[in-house]
């Protein structure tokens, strides 16, 4: 369902330009901007605290931005009230009317915007279906599970047929299990209705399962924005290198650059060549490898040096907590394979870096 | 456990709901001595003798309900005519509780709503404000505000200076006044239910509402009403019943034009000139239609709820 905007441009459902907000004197959103696309699974990742919820509300219409610009298919709405915005919202908590039945639920939205209650019924009754609750439709919320009330939600949202749909943590309120069925069933849904999906979540395992693309938050500010496999393997910082998935940060010193390719001496003195996340200078830096593109080599070989001090057994993984000669930790995951031989605690080892998937960071 | 409550539905079912029986006997046994027994008491009363100065004879009669409802002559000996005098005093007073109920709730719900939306730490002083009249008694109150009004009082003085009007207003003995009387003594029974209900509101629920398109009015009349009506109920029964047999308010605000229920009943056991029999079948008359709006109320509530 692709839409021209007014600039022209094809299929940008909804356009964040350099939003601030400002609650006194705090400033929760310092100027965030990116665009998300006709039908996209967007998600917005960050701790507690970075302003998620907060830019999910000034896009729906319950917060006033303090400045910039949010425009639907190139309307700005920053302004106009939420009853006023073609964008509906699946709340954490839910929000169900409790007093209407599950049907009467997904019809509010319909018959606010004029739909004749006929057609509403008809309406409601299909998104129900197409959550998988056509058999709940005369059930009062309180008598669903937690699951079946937040697929209520999504059908309440769905109905109106949004421009964007927007998500607070729905799946927060689930246990594991559950969660990772509803991921999927989302997931699904989202691609069937073709409506653009603002996610919001502070689970990275959540992002990077079903996101087309993510933008990592902290401190109120947008650190990255790309698909979930360049945020998890070509980070641009430390936060999000740190925040996405388990890395090592080792301390490096640069010694020579050339484009976007740098030559660093690792601890231990031994050169690596790596690329950057950014344009970097002569100097201290920051070298991110995921413990998983670490290789265990013998003793001496390799590009680091190493003690173990523990073992952490996962499963289908084993994890290996070493430090080096300085004293920096550093993590490393080997398969649980057949054969795998796992060092003792106190071995001294080698580690291989895996050249293309090490990241130098400065900041 | 003894006393397993029945499968319910919707929140709070399960076995909680129900307490032991052995744990209700001291709410029943005051239950019984306070409210039953003066009420099988009163029923008795209604359909014995009169004794001249107060007081009943034991000797059953119907004369009590028969002199509410038949007229027969000043001597009692003409065909039987529909007696008004009563049923109209009844319906006045129906109709004027009815009228200081739909006061206090236009008044009442957007002050606890105010109340309940204020910051936590100043709503109990809010509430404070709202129950402080309650430190007085209630006659007082009520002569209070009748010297406040009357064309003398301090309100009359003030419009009088203001020029706002030219001549006193001529409140006292009408039914405004005993409107008055009653909005200001009953007002706090609307406010504070009203209040616990919209403090339990989740305002996620208006959120819901706007981002479905329903504007400020529609979100109060489908959403918000509906939600914490229960509040609202349990207001206008507490203003509609006591207004009904209020007899302070009619008497010193109203006089003899504004008679109702409650002053009627009154009568009939002060003094000599009383009428137990009398006091009792009107009381039990007012009872059974207080039960019976309940009831109704009830059913219909059963009937909503799917
Ligand atoms: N109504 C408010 N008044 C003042 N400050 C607020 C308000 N709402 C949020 N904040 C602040 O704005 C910042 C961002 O809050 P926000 O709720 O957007 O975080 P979040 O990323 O959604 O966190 P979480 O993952 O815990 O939900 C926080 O520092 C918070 O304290
Ligand atoms: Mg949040």
């Amino acid at each position: 369902m692709a839409q021209v905007d007014s600039s022209g441009g094809i299929g940008i459902a909804v356009d964040v330009d350099d939003v601030v907000k400002r609650y006194g004197t705090l400033t929760a959103l310092h100027g965030v901007s990116f665009d998300i696309r006709d039908g996209e699974f967007f998600t917005l990742l960050g701790p507690s605290g970075c302003g998620k919820t907060t830019l999910l509300r000034c896009i729906a219409g319950f917060e006033e931005v303090s400045g910039g610009a949010i425009r639907l298919h190139g309307e700005d709405i920053a302004r106009l009230p939420p009853h006023r915005r073609q964008v509906n919202t699946v709340f954490q908590q839910y929000a169900l009317f409790p007093h209407m039945d599950v049907l009467a639920n997904v019809m509010f939205g319909l018959l606010r915007r004029g739909w004749t209650r006929r057609d509403a019924t008809a309406r409601a009754r299909e998104v129900l279906a197409l959550v998988r609750l056509a058999d709940f439709a005369e059930r009062r919320p309180a008598q669903l599970s937690g699951g079946q009330q937040q697929r209520v939600a999504l059908a309440r949202a769905l109905a109106p047929g949004p421009q964007v749909l927007l998500l607070d943590e729905p799946l927060s309120a689930l246990d594991l299990k559950l969660r990772q069925a509803v991921r999927v069933e989302l997931k699904q849904i989202q691609r069937e209705t073709d409506i653009a999906f603002v996610f919001v979540t502070h689970d990275q395992e959540e992002a990077l399962t079903m996101s087309d693309r993510i933008a990592v938050m902290s401190d109120g500010r947008v650190q990255q924005i790309g698909t979930p496999r360049e945020v998890y393997e070509a980070p641009v910082n430390r936060f999000v290198a740190g925040f996405i998935g388990e890395t090592n940060l080792l301390d490096v010193a640069i010694r020579s650059v050339d484009g976007s390719r740098a030559e660093v001496l690792l601890p231990g003195g031994r050169p690596f060549a790596c690329a950057a996340a950014a344009p970097v200078a002569a100097g201290p830096g920051h070298l991110s490898v995921r413990p998983e593109r670490i290789e265990l080599v013998a003793a001496g070989e390799g590009d680091l040096t190493a003690t173990v001090r523990d073992h952490v057994y996962l499963g289908t993984d084993i994890q290996l907590h070493a430090r080096l000669a300085d004293d920096e930790a550093v993590v490393v995951r080997i398969q649980n394979a057949a054969g795998s031989a796992i060092p003792e605690r106190g071995a001294e080892i080698g580690l291989k870096l895996e050249a293309g998937a090490a990241r130098l960071l400065t900041d | 456990m003894a006393g397993v409550a029945p499968p319910g539905t919707g929140t709070g079912s399960g076995i909680y709901r129900g307490n032991g029986p052995r744990l209700m006997l001291p709410v029943w046994a005051f239950i019984g001595i306070f409210l039953v027994l003066p009420v099988l008491l009163m029923a008795v009363y209604s359909f014995l003798t009169k004794e001249f100065r107060g007081g009943v004879i034991w000797d059953p009669t119907l004369a009590a309900y028969d002199k509410f409802f038949l007229d027969r002559g000043l001597f009692g000996d003409e065909p039987p005519v529909i007696e008004w005098t009563y049923i109209g005093i009844f319906w006045r007073s129906i109709w004027q509780a009815g009228l200081a109920t739909l006061f206090c709730l236009v008044i009442g719900f957007p002050t606890a709503w105010f109340i309940a939306t204020r910051d936590v730490r100043t709503r109990s002083a809010w509430l404070f404000l709202v129950t402080i009249p309650y430190w007085v008694n209630l006659l007082i109150r009520t002569v209070s505000m009748k010297f406040l009004i009357r064309d003398t009082g301090p309100l009359n003085e003030f419009l009088l200076w203001t020029g706002v009007v030219d001549g006193p207003l001529g409140l006292v003995n009408t039914n405004l006044a005993v409107q008055i009387g009653l909005f200001y003594s009953y007002l706090p029974f609307m406010v504070l239910p009203i209040y616990a209900a919209v403090e339990r509101y989740d305002f996620a629920l208006s959120e819901a509402a706007a981002d479905l398109y329903a504007g400020a009015w529609t979100t109060l009349r489908l959403v918000i009403l509906p939600v914490v009506r229960p509040g609202i109920v349990a207001g206008c029964i507490l203003v509609f019943v006591p207004s009904l047999g209020a007899f302070l308010a009619p008497d010193l605000l109203g006089g003899a034009k504004t008679f109702m229920i409650g002053s009627l009943i009154e009568e009939q056991f002060k003094g000599a000139a009383g009428n137990w029999p009398f006091g009792a079948a009107a009381s039990m008359i007012l009872l059974s239609i207080v039960l019976g709006v309940l009831l109704l109320y009830a059913r219909s509530q059963a009937k909503g709820a799917r």
